[in-house]
């Protein structure tokens, strides 16, 4: 007798043995260390940091290399990891105006206090591939200043101090928390925020380029984009005082958006914000530019249907673990309903060709 | 400070309380019998169990009357972590009928949101199956509570989806009686 | 770390899920909000059945999951490994047996009994969510109980078609009240929703959402006066294996020449029934 084959535990052992095997690869081929690529592969370290809103890059290598290199499962592998882990309080909002910087720019100011300083980018590289690379060559160390210990203010304090610039709000201290309460519209800045900064960086990328195009064009400039550790700390209510309790590196990005004024405000600049764990500008532009695209609404503009002005659009389609879970899970058994549609159309069929042989038989 | 003790294996114990707790939101009138615990004078041992099972650092909780005692008060801050607040902001409520009285001091959910009302855990000398006959969700023909105030009771159901959702408790023995329970006569 | 908390989660969240739970129980039918959290299992694929069942778990349950009905589908499998790891509870393949029951897409054969919990996983938990893509807008027609666009919906369905064409998640209306969406289990069966002894809990994760049916509560799948609602299944079959008449078919492709047989969804419901069947004969 025919048996419908349903998987079946062994079924599953076997593809989970195939998958441990297919991840080693060449036994010829050294095993991957955490080290390599934690220290060789930064920047997917970072994006798994940063989607997986954990910053830990040793969970991050480790994440990598269980996934084989896909960054959306690792991702998911550090984020149902960090939903186990207990909460000891809530830290200190991070002063990126004390950051250590290793790459600082504005596209608004040809220079300004503190300079321009260019870190370890692709910008300016010729993307053309490396063939020494394929070898493993000596590099030597990169020359290095003194690390300077002055603060760096942020650009757009300059036109702050002018008044050019339109004033944030410094927000209380109930900030709510996407993480420990369900999302619902509408969506304050805050909680936009938290969910671009843990959205999909293509998602955002699309999206930020489609405010380029016109779907809510709102005129950005990278007013400044810094890169570098800054401290975090908490404030310890048992001790009485604040204890820093890490580093971590973030890429900051603040545009300055055009802004005509109002009936009741001067015409001024207004500000869209990024802030990624890690190094990830593309990522930290795109949160600034759709940032600003969801203040739309409250800065009186021109609402026009664009997707990236819609946060009820952004906010629940930007995260990638749920995105593709679900896009996935229609991969799963789905023959009952199948079944019911197939019955479905049968009937719907068999009643249409009963009316049809009916009316042509009173037509006759 | 004397503290008494809270569940001996956290995640075990609160898990069978709350499934206990569960049968009897499912079962209005349906009275279950809790575990013995040693619970904060005045508070009864099944109120102390429904407080270490739902309630924590994130749910305001308001205390009435006589419940509002410096040992209860300490047993949550030590036990719970919950903030202690007034009726109007209350996710939880502990006390005697009387003192929890008026009900219309709490949250009672909004048309949007009808789940964002209070839950109150109603302090009684005994619980009894006679009195109000009750008849609607979780109930297969009929059953019967006596309550403390049949009239504002079904105030309270008559405002369906809104309304507060009541846990009645006695030494270890708890019945509930959520909104969506019709309140007929005797 | 190498050990998990019993049933997975931690305990703050296990008691945030209770909270929702209570207070779905208490407003049969209303979509409770609650946060969700990332499960080891992708969204979609069970997260929110894996979390209410977390939350009810005790070490005494005996626990039954189905996928389709059947207990072989991988997912049903990696599921009921994850509880027996997670949980250490016992796992049954007997409907009868369970206490607590994860399903995706059915409602076992055998009807269910007192004290049963039923654990329906949810993949859009809204039921105007295809008539109404925004939250903000399906959210104040369940408040204002304004359904015409359902009802509305329904009736093209019938002028175009001479029937409601919805095969599976066949919206339903709680005690008169709300709207609700069973999960894509056939329409077949939606009448077994309706005042079932057992407590059913559903639960959405991706979309954040808890809902409940108590026992004992009104179900109805909506329809209109003149086009009732029916419990259809494959026309004039019966299960190949067992033999069952009453029971929700599978239609399996036998050969490339359009050959094909029906068998039970249930497959502990016909595996039970030929056991039966064998010691009848024996």
């Amino acid at each position: 007798m025919y048996v419908a084959v349903k998987g079946g535990e062994r079924a599953i052992e076997n593809a989970h043995a195939w998958l441990d095997d297919a991840r080693r690869g060449d036994r010829d081929v050294p095993d991957l260390v955490l080290d390599q690529i934690r220290e060789q592969l930064a920047l997917a370290v970072d994006r798994v940091m940063a989607e997986g809103a954990l910053y830990d890059p040793d969970l991050a290598a480790l994440a990598l290399k269980q996934a084989r290199g896909d960054v959306i499962e690792a991702v998911f592998l550090i984020r149902a990891f960090r939903t186990t882990l207990p909460r000891f309080g809530t830290s200190q909002p991070v002063d990126t105006g004390a950051m250590q910087i290793i790459r600082r720019i504005s596209a608004t100011y040809k220079d300004a206090p503190g300079g321009q300083v260019l870190g370890p980018t692709f910008d300016y590289t010729h993307r053309l591939l490396d063939f020494g690379l394929a070898q493993t060559p000596d590099i030597a160390a990169a020359p290095e200043a003194e690390i300077s210990t002055a603060s760096v203010p942020h650009i757009l304090s300059h036109l702050n101090a002018e008044g050019l610039m339109q004033r944030e709000d410094a927000g209380g201290p109930d900030v709510p928390d996407l993480t420990r309460a369900p999302l619902e519209f509408p969506a304050e800045r805050p909680l936009r925020l938290q969910a671009l900064t843990r959205g999909d960086e293509g998602f955002l990328l699309s999206l930020a380029y489609s405010t380029q195009r016109g779907y809510g064009r709102n005129h950005a400039f990278v007013g400044e984009l810094r890169i570098g550790h800054v401290r975090v700390s908490a404030f310890l209510p048992e001790l009485g005082f604040e204890i820093e309790f890490a580093e971590i590196m973030i890429t900051e990005c603040e545009s300055v958006n055009q802004f005509q004024g109002s009936k009741t405000e001067l015409a001024q600049f207004t500000r869209g914000y990024g802030l990624v764990f890690g190094q990830s500008e593309r990522k930290a532009i795109s949160m600034a530019l759709v940032d600003r695209a969801l203040r739309a609404r409250e800065l009186g503009e021109d609402l026009d249907g664009a997707p990236a002005q819609d946060e009820e659009f952004v906010l629940s389609h930007c995260d990638n673990i749920q995105s593709s879970g679900f896009l996935e899970h229609i991969k799963l058994p789905h023959y009952v309903d199948f079944q019911a549609e197939l019955e479905l159309i049968r009937k719907l069929r068999r009643d249409a060709a009963a009316r049809q042989a009916a009316t042509s038989q009173a037509a006759e | 400070m004397q503290l008494t003790t809270g569940f001996a294996s956290p995640p075990i114990d609160a898990a069978r309380a709350f499934r206990l707790v569960l049968d009897a939101m499912a079962h209005p009138a349906r009275i279950v019998d809790l575990p013995e615990i040693e619970a904060p004078a005045p508070c009864s041992p099944a109120a102390a169990i429904v407080l270490l099972t739902l309630v924590d650092a994130t749910t305001p909780l308001h205390l009435a009357g006589a419940h509002d005692s410096e040992s209860v008060r300490d047993w949550v801050r030590f036990h719970l972590g919950a903030p202690l607040v007034g009726p109007q902001d209350a996710a939880f409520a502990l006390g005697a009928w009387d003192a929890l009285c008026p009900l219309g001091r709490f949250p009672q959910g909004s048309a949007d949101y009808p789940d964002r009302s209070a839950t109150l855990i109603v302090e009684a000398a005994e619980l009894r199956n006679d009195g109000a006959r009750l008849t609607g969700p979780g109930i297969e023909a009929e059953a019967y509570l006596a309550l403390p105030d049949t009239a504002a009771l079904q105030a309270n159901a008559a405002q369906f989806p809104r309304g507060l959702d009541f846990l009645f408790t006695s030494n270890v023995q708890l019945a509930a009686l959520p909104r969506s329970t019709r309140i007929g006569g005797a | 770390m190498t050990d998990y908390n019993f049933a997975y989660l931690d305990e703050a969240t296990k008691r945030m899920l209770r909270r929702a739970i209570l207070k779905a129980v208490a407003i049969p039918g209303y979509q409770v909000p609650f946060s969700s959290r990332e499960m080891p299992m992708p969204y979609g694929w069970g997260t929110g059945g894996v979390q209410v069942t977390a939350a009810c778990l005790v070490p005494e349950d005996t626990l039954k999951v189905i996928d389709q009905g059947a207990d072989d589908t991988t997912n049903a499998v990696s599921i009921r490994k994850f509880f027996a790891r997670v949980a250490g509870v016992e796992t049954t393949e007997a409907t009868a047996r369970a206490s607590v029951i994860q399903t995706r897409h059915r409602i076992p054969e055998t009807p269910l009994t007192e004290g049963q919990i039923l654990v329906f996983q949810v993949p859009i938990p809204e039921p105007l969510r295809f008539l109404e893509p925004r939250e903000t807008e399906t959210r104040t027609m369940h408040a204002l109980e304004d359904y015409g666009l359902m009802h509305v919906r329904l009736y093209e369905d019938i002028a175009k078609h001479g029937e409601i064409a919805r095969a599976y998640a066949y919206p339903v209306r709680v005690e008169g009240r709300y709207i609700m969406d069973p999960s894509p289990i056939p329409k077949f069966d939606n009448p077994k929703l309706d005042n079932s002894p057992a407590l059913q809990l559903f639960g959405a994760g991706r979309e954040c959402r808890i809902y409940a049916l108590p026992p004992y509560t009104r179900v109805e799948s909506l329809d209109f006066e003149d086009y009732p609602f029916t419990a259809s299944k494959a026309a004039g079959q019966v299960c190949a294996i067992c033999g069952a008449e009453d029971s929700y078919l599978d239609e399996v492709i036998t050969d490339d020449a359009g050959g094909r047989m029906f068998v039970c969804s249930d497959t502990d419901y016909c595996a039970t029934r030929v056991a039966a069947q064998a010691e009848d004969a024996a």
